[in-house]
């Protein structure tokens, strides 16, 4: 193959030699093995979990009997089900609002590019950069109802202290709260990256022709930005969706699962009772890749018609 | 709005964001007794090293591990993804295109799913509980991530580099060992750094995976601290903020690969 290759280089609309191929395809074997052995056989073997009815003892040994759709059933039939529903839902909206409505504030505000501006953008990497046990353990403490520094502000403005993770009104909005902390910097970076693609002529025009700042934003920067916005918030959406370690740190989940989400249930099925559920868990999860691949498509849908 | 006033307005709103960043940091030097003090101190006046010490005590052989599983995933996934990533950028492969969607679709699969997959296996195989395990597992985060990266990058060397290495005789992988990876040192650099980053902080592989190992990340090492004592907070912060370390060492050593990273479209859990 090699000796092919060396041969002096063809016109460039030559067709595709074998030789080539072969090379093209020696280059990728490693990775299209790795995704056949580490991603497709788990994801058998996670669908072939929630088809069966797996107890410790037939998981250990592998002879479950099939049972089609009960897992499945099972799942739709529990009592969590619509509430875990409705929280994943909650959870990925409130939070993709916020954390955008806030990246894009900022994103305008950093472009302006005063004095420090580079730095002070680059400070606000950081809490997208921590591992997410160091931030959920950080906010764990910071919501404390007890000794927590926000009930002593809350306090301090004379607001009664809140029970933020050990009272199920609170605990979905005290892991939102943290989920916006950690994406506002992937708002910022990506919808700052948009702002400095607009060039400055249009911004120049604008002003020419009377436009104000609130014009220029509603009638400039929004539309030219629309693109990027939709990358954001589906790249957003389907990271949100996945969000597990953050609230299982945080609150496990609880209390009574008043903070479940899909991706804290399949584990608390799989991973989190003294008897594991393998099979309901596998099912819940398959349920969420569902969901998340659909708005994965649609990402690439989106991402196509702009390079096109 | 003057200049001055918003490099200002800068500072206060960066200062905001940071807080608990810097609360994390006030707690890890403060003592057991102040924990609860009311009002909280919001300096750490009376500071301690005590939870620093209990760092020292407990948890370095976790930040060994961390810092093990963390190069080897960044190993498997240079290994794998740059080739992959010259094949699909210079190569023209036949269904180089499926396999591009394949790595992006394989991106929005959520961990807890793999974990999933790999416990079934992992038990079967009698491999739970290994750190090489766990490296294969934090590798399948940075992979389809890797060749991304490389591949855009590896896109925007001129062809007249490869013609070149050809006509002095290279074949297609002395080209792609002395021309191609000698260039692409910057998307080494970024995919490294992620791979690292990302194995680093992972929890939900750790905890499925490594949960009764002998050796076990730190990420680990913080949550059964969170577990066991609930009380010395300092000990718990002062492990968060030594966690800290690579995320900071990265922003200040590598701002320009980091901000790359992440508007390459792809990103972290």
């Amino acid at each position: 193959m090699t000796r092919a290759e060396a041969a002096p280089a063809a016109p460039a609309r030559a067709p595709r030699r074998r030789s080539g191929q072969w090379a093209a395809w020696l280059f990728l074997a490693p990775v299209v093995i790795y995704l056949v052995a580490f991603y497709a056989y788990p994801l058998y073997r996670n669908l072939d979990l929630s088809l069966r009815h797996y107890t410790v003892r037939s998981f250990v040994q592998g002879d479950a009997p099939f049972s089609g759709l009960d897992n499945y059933r099972t799942v739709l039939d529990n009592a969590t089900f619509w509430p875990a529903l409705l929280h994943t839902v909650v959870f990925t909206g409130v939070s993709l609002v916020f954390q955008f409505s806030i990246g894009m504030v900022l994103a305008i505000f950093f472009a302006q590019n005063f004095k420090l501006s580079a730095t002070l953008r680059a400070l606000f990497l950081v809490p997208w950069l921590l591992p997410l046990i160091v931030s959920a353990s950080t906010w764990s403490w910071m919501l404390n109802s007890d000794s927590g520094v926000v009930n002593f502000a809350l306090k301090a403005a004379g607001i009664d202290p809140v029970n933020w993770l050990t009272s199920p009104t609170w605990a979905l909005t005290s892991v939102i709260i943290a989920n916006i902390w950690i994406g506002i910097p992937f708002n910022l970076v990506v919808l700052y990256s948009g702002l400095q693609a607009i060039p400055s002529e249009i911004y120049e025009a604008a002003a020419l022709d009377g436009a104000g700042g609130w014009q220029r934003f509603w009638r400039v920067t929004f539309p030219l930005l629309r693109p990027v916005s939709a990358i954001t918030l589906l790249l957003g959406l389907v990271y949100t969706l996945k969000v597990f370690d953050l609230i299982w740190i945080m609150t496990k989940g609880g209390p009574t699962d008043s903070s479940t989400t899909f991706a804290t249930w399949s584990y608390k099925l799989g991973f989190g009772t003294l008897v594991p559920n393998f099979g309901p868990g596998a099912a819940v999860g398959n349920l969420l890749i569902v969901l998340a691949l659909i708005f994965g498509l649609l990402y690439i849908r989106v991402q196509r018609r702009q390079v096109s | 709005m003057k200049a001055r006033l918003k490099t200002v307005a800068g500072i206060v709103l960066t200062a905001l964001m940071l807080f608990p960043v810097y609360w994390m940091v006030n707690v890890s030097f403060t003592k057991d007794t102040d924990m609860r003090h009311d009002p909280p101190y919001l300096f750490p006046v009376h500071g301690t090293l005590e939870g620093y010490r209990a760092v020292l005590d407990q948890q370095l052989p976790y930040l060994g591990t961390s810092l093990l599983i963390g190069l080897g995933t960044v190993l498997l996934t240079v290994a794998l993804s740059a080739p992959a990533g010259y094949s699909l950028a210079k190569l023209r492969p036949r269904g180089g295109g499926v396999l591009s969607f394949v790595l992006l679709m394989a991106q929005m699969i959520p961990g807890i799913i793999m974990a999933m997959g790999f416990y079934a296996i992992y038990l079967k195989l009698g491999v739970l509980n290994s750190a090489p395990g766990l490296v294969l597992a934090d590798s399948t985060i940075a992979v389809p991530f890797g060749v991304l990266i490389f591949t855009a990058f590896m896109s925007g060397l001129p062809a007249e580099l490869i013609n070149a290495a050809r006509i002095d005789g290279a074949g297609t992988f002395r080209t792609f060992w002395s021309v191609v990876l000698p260039v692409s040192r910057n998307a080494i650099v970024t995919v490294s750094l992620f791979a690292f980053l990302w194995a680093w902080s992972d929890f939900v592989f750790a905890s499925t995976l490594d949960g009764g190992g002998p050796r076990q990340p730190i990420t680990l090492g913080i949550y059964h601290y969170i577990g066991n004592n609930n009380q010395q907070w300092n000990a718990i912060m002062a492990t968060a903020v030594i966690a800290s370390i690579p995320a900071t060492l990265l922003l200040i050593l590598a701002q320009r690969y980091v901000a790359a990273g992440v508007t390459a479209g792809a990103v972290k859990d």
